[in-house]
């Protein structure tokens, strides 16, 4: 591996100064599960890496109703929050099946945002749940939604000399879940062909229904008798993963169906809607009109799982059911 | 330029003078010359280069060696009690003929403890999650699923 220098900041603005300091030719180094393989596969080249992990309270997560999440946050401590799990199901489905239990003990969700990979699991959950993230540098800080943080694949928004020091959720709707799909050939250890992650907000959760499959059944056999219930979408937000150059958000089809009457119908528009906005591409992975067909197929089964979590909250626990 | 780490190695203080680029693996084979610890890929994909830094599985080929200052790792090395004897972990895995050509074993025994030492009775599930990360071309995995299933028995 190419020689570098190696430097562990024990404060913020300590590793601040030293990214203004060697500007170019420094690297900010996280959890390092791309960063080392990139230079080993001489994808990059720093002549210096800053390591965050000394740097205090980088690693907490902070719960009221929104969640803060560090950057240093490994994605291992995700997936065994139950907090994460009961709130913002979406973040630990993902987690969930990224990379090994090695990786998730040292990859953080700080670096996966950061590195900026079309295929990122953890960015089109955050997408749907609303995240913000903050960054500073030795000037001053920003917030802004993680819509506008992606610019490119591996490219950010990011300056010279700033850094990632905060992942905000906000705090949800009453009657709200979310959902991520990472659709794979394997079942570990993997890149997505394609992830979709969607939240949902309802206008309550519980439905009056006299039909015993109610309680039993999938809710895609009982999307009918919902409808006769009048349950209706108070908010939408539906994120795509290796649709696009960037993460996106498919908000031509949260549009149709946000303040609408929740249906088979509707739902079937919806999810062809977002098959339509996706700019997905040919790669080794996928083509893309089979990118596109499952755009299809994924949005709609996640929009119900989003359903079935808040009709059936126990279930998020155990959140594997397939249709 | 070199720094100075000092680490706990299998239940002793190491002090040691490296050059910042080195992975943990390179630190482990080739200067503290402790060759248990096998290098698969060297780049974080098959698991065969596993180590336990304060008891979580970690890949050791794509870990920055400075990272271990002040903490705690084992390595295969460090499973056997001070009288030699096999942990019960790698006496399953004899018993069990988990091993053939035996170059995963050492990460895939490694995986296995993290898992036991923080749930003692996994579900065969929860130990085919836990050595997701560990390839083994020879034996298709039925043997070791067992022997980390029986270990406790040991």
């Amino acid at each position: 591996m190419k020689k570098f220098d190696y430097f562990k900041p024990k404060t913020l603005e300590e590793a601040l100064t030293l990214l203004n300091q060697y500007g170019d030719k420094a690297k900010l180094i996280a959890g390092g599960t791309d960063v080392i393989v990139m230079i080993k596969q001489k994808k990059m080249a720093p002549e210096v890496l800053i390591s965050l992990r000394e740097i205090p309270g980088l690693d907490r997560m902070e719960y009221n109703g929104f969640l803060k999440i560090g950057p240093m946050v490994t994605h291992r401590a995700i997936e065994k929050s139950e907090t994460i799990r009961k709130h913002f199901s979406a973040l630990s489905d993902a987690v969930d099946v990224l990379g090994s239990v090695q990786i998730r003990n040292v990859g953080t969700i700080g670096g996966n945002i950061c590195t900026a990979a079309p295929s990122a699991d953890t960015a089109s959950p955050l997408l749907a749940l609303g995240a913000q993230v903050r960054l500073k540098s030795l000037k001053g800080e920003r917030t802004l939604p993680l819509e506008q943080f992606f610019t490119g694949p591996g490219e950010t928004v990011l300056e010279k000399g700033e850094i990632l020091t905060e992942i905000f959720i906000p705090k949800p709707l009453p009657h709200t879940s979310s959902a991520y799909w990472k659709h794979q050939r394997r079942q570990a250890l993997d890149l997505p062909i394609l992830g979709v992650a969607v939240l949902l907000s309802l206008d309550r959760s519980t439905v009056t229904c006299s039909d015993l499959l109610c309680t039993a059944s999938p809710i895609s056999t009982i999307l009918h008798s919902l409808e006769g219930d009048e349950v209706v979408c108070k908010e939408v937000r539906i994120a795509l993963s290796v649709a696009a150059p960037t993460p996106m958000r498919a908000t031509k089809a949260e549009n149709l169906l946000r303040g609408k009457r929740m249906s088979d119908e509707l739902l079937e528009e919806v999810a062809e809607t977002a098959a339509k906005e996706a700019q997905p591409r040919d790669t080794i992975r996928g083509e893309a009109w089979y990118r596109r067909d499952m755009i299809r197929v994924l949005v709609r089964r996640m929009v119900m799982r989003g359903i079935e979590r808040v009709l059936r909250p126990e279930e998020t626990i155990f959140p594997v059911r397939l249709w | 330029m070199k720094q100075t780490i000092s680490f706990n190695l299998n239940g002793e203080t190491v002090e040691v003078e490296i050059e910042p680029h080195l992975t943990l693996l390179q630190l482990l084979r080739d200067r503290l010359e402790m060759t248990g610890t096998k290098e698969g890929c060297g780049m974080g994909e098959c698991g065969a280069c596993t180590v336990l830094i304060d008891g979580k599985a970690v890949n050791s080929c794509i870990f920055p060696a400075l990272e271990v200052e002040g903490k705690s790792v084992t390595t295969i090395e460090g499973l056997t009690d001070v009288q030699g004897n096999l942990h019960s972990i790698q006496k399953a895995f004899i018993e069990y003929g988990a091993i053939q050509c035996g170059f995963c074993t050492p990460g895939m025994v490694l995986s296995a403890k993290a898992l036991l030492d923080e749930n003692p009775k996994p579900t065969e599930e929860e130990i085919r999650n836990a050595i997701a990360g560990n390839l083994c071309r020879c034996t298709g995995y039925l043997q070791i699923i067992k022997a980390i299933k029986e270990s406790s028995n040991y």
